[in-house]
């Protein structure tokens, strides 16, 4: 997902016996779906699960537009380039937003891109592969943006009231980027060139197992799984998110008229689900750790943003000061 | 050839000139994702550029129906070559630093908020709509540009140097802000363009630059190349050989 693996530091949870009484009081605010507010006494522990995955949320959104960023200059229509502009822009505005929703838990934004920038810290694995046709920014807007829904519809009733209003807000626009992303997808089906159609296939094949492997791996034996679903951060199992996921997209798939480069998948009558074929795990974590095709090309490009734009930010603040001076 | 043919001739070149300028600079804004000295400004200038890209399609639209050969606002965007293109020399100059990119925006900005409110006042009912919606987003992109202006000009002495540099290299393309030629002239008499705003644009410019402590350097002179009727800088093929490589590669393609 857009924040994949994070460490709630929990060795295993805690029974509202063995809670400090100020703890006690929280989790029963938690169960009783109270949101927790900034200004509300919280675990550290729950302070810092939450930095760490809305910071790696906000880095995603932030890094997710560079593989788009990479079409936006050869964008085919002026319609194709106009919907593109305006997805980005959403991307940098949810980036700001998260970012924000962060900041009033006491972290701040300079210091956590700073981590970002120095390896410390990741974002989303789905962001690392390259985008290689135009069809690729049908694929990414349909499953990339699609599967990031299925994580965060839920996350609009996370238990930190900030983090949940900014998925409402988040939801509905990448909704409509999801729609999008399929209906370039659809036109180049429904009215291309065999060219164009095989454009499309070839980018399914390449973004399938990528985008399922987003929700990260099985949570069954997770301790940090465990402690975001007692906290209700976390509201479901990644294994049930992913076939929420798959549910949804199958039937898609098919209206389009493509195939899943996956030949284990098939519905199962009985579980009424679809099954599918083994995930290669061992590639979304040498993904996370850098052994992938763009990982360190991503990191790169944003940090060379940030310091060839130091002389900016310091000119505003300089001049910003001086209003000040002149006005007292 | 009647009067209305003529201007009907002379209002399609005006009107790509339009779209042009815009479409161009749009482009350049597309170069600068991810690449945004701060967030704040990677979603400011997805902004501006989604705004003149919108106005390029309004403009071309236009054109493409007094054209009336069957090509539409696609096709005057991504398949005419550098010599069709009609847009000003300083949009298609390159990105550059953040410097350059303000500077380039700021003598637009100028001149395209003193044409479009001229072009409010049009004959032409549909030119005139369209001007007053782009009046609003230029007013924005004009508060904008100057603010930039004034920070890196009184900022810090790195970016007051940078940004000299940066008015220095692209003075000269400001000829063609301040000029006219007959195509322009003619549509200014039948009031239908906007015609010369060449002195309202130096008297703002010259009101900006004093209050953001830089030289203004003396009135761009006559220049040798002419963007409004296809000669351009080297810059511009590179610009339309990336955004147009798909529609070229795929000609029967459907997007």
């Amino acid at each position: 997902m857009y924040a994949q693996q994070v460490d709630t530091g929990s060795k295993g949870l805690k029974s509202l016996d063995e809670m400090s009484p100020e703890e006690r009081h929280f989790q029963e605010k938690v169960n009783a779906e109270t949101k927790i507010e900034p200004k509300n006494w919280m675990p550290d522990g729950y302070r810092k699960t939450l930095i760490r995955q809305i910071s790696q949320h906000a880095h995603s959104e932030i890094v997710g537009m560079l593989p788009e960023g990479n079409w936006l200059t050869r964008a085919p229509s002026l319609k194709r380039k106009l919907q593109l502009m305006a997805k980005i822009q959403d991307e940098a505005g949810h980036g700001l937003y998260l970012y924000s929703a962060m900041e009033t838990l006491g972290a701040d934004r300079d210091d956590e891109i700073d981590k970002l920038h120095r390896g410390e810290v990741k974002f989303s694995s789905i962001f690392t592969y390259p985008t290689l046709t135009w069809a690729d920014m049908g694929a990414i807007g349909w499953l990339v943006d699609g599967a990031a829904i299925v994580n965060q519809v839920p996350l609009q009733r996370c238990s930190y009231g900030p983090y949940a209003r900014a998925m409402i807000r988040v939801c509905k626009e990448e909704s409509f980027h999801q729609r999008q992303g399929y209906e370039i997808l659809l036109t180049m089906m429904r009215e291309g060139t065999d060219e164009q159609k095989a454009m499309v296939q070839d980018a399914i094949n390449r973004f399938w197992w990528p985008s399922l492997m987003m929700f990260g791996p099985s949570d069954a034996d997770s301790p940090n799984s465990a402690q975001s679903m007692a906290w209700k951060i976390k509201r479901h199992g990644n294994d049930d998110l992913r076939q929420r996921f798959l549910d949804q997209t199958v039937p898609q798939l098919e209206f389009l008229g493509c195939t899943a480069p996956d030949p284990d998948l098939k519905w199962n009558e009985e579980t009424g689900h679809y099954d599918f074929g083994e995930i290669q795990w061992q590639e979304f974590f040498d993904v996370l750790k850098g052994h992938s095709p763009c990982g360190v090309e991503r990191i790169q490009q944003r940090k060379n943003a940030i310091d060839e734009g130091q002389w900016v930010r310091d000119a505003a603040v300089a001049y910003a000061d001086k209003q000040k001076a002149n006005a007292a | 050839m009647s009067v209305a043919m003529q201007n009907n001739q002379a209002l399609v070149e005006y009107l790509l000139r339009l779209a042009d300028t815009d479409m161009v600079l749009a482009q350049r804004f597309c170069e600068w994702c991810g690449n945004a000295p701060a967030l704040e400004e990677e979603v400011a200038m997805m902004n501006v550029g989604l705004d003149l890209l919108g106005q390029a399609r309004n403009w071309y639209d236009y054109a493409a129906e007094l054209r009336d050969d069957g090509r539409d606002a696609d096709f005057l965007a991504f398949r005419r070559n550098e010599r069709e293109y009609r847009n000003l020399l300083i949009a298609e100059q390159p990105r550059g630093d953040y410097a350059v990119t303000t500077a380039k925006q700021f003598f637009f900005d100028v001149w395209h908020h003193l044409v479009l409110t001229g072009l409010t006042e049009s004959s032409d009912e549909r030119i005139a709509g369209l001007a007053a919606k782009g009046l609003k987003e230029s007013t924005y992109h004009r508060r904008r540009s100057s603010e930039w202006m004034l920070r890196l000009g009184q900022g810090t002495e790195e970016s007051h140097r940078r940004l000299t540099d940066a008015v220095q290299n692209l003075w000269r393309f400001t000829y063609e802000l301040t000029d006219t030629d007959e195509i322009e002239d003619q549509l200014a008499e039948a009031g239908i363009g906007a015609g010369n705003v060449g002195d309202a644009w130096r008297a703002e410019v010259a009101r900006v630059f004093a209050e953001a402590g830089l030289d203004l350097p003396e009135p761009a002179r006559h220049f040798y190349m002419d963007g409004k009727n296809g000669k351009h800088t080297e810059h511009l093929g590179f610009l339309l050989a990336e955004m147009q490589s798909l529609p070229r590669a795929y000609p029967d393609a459907t997007w």
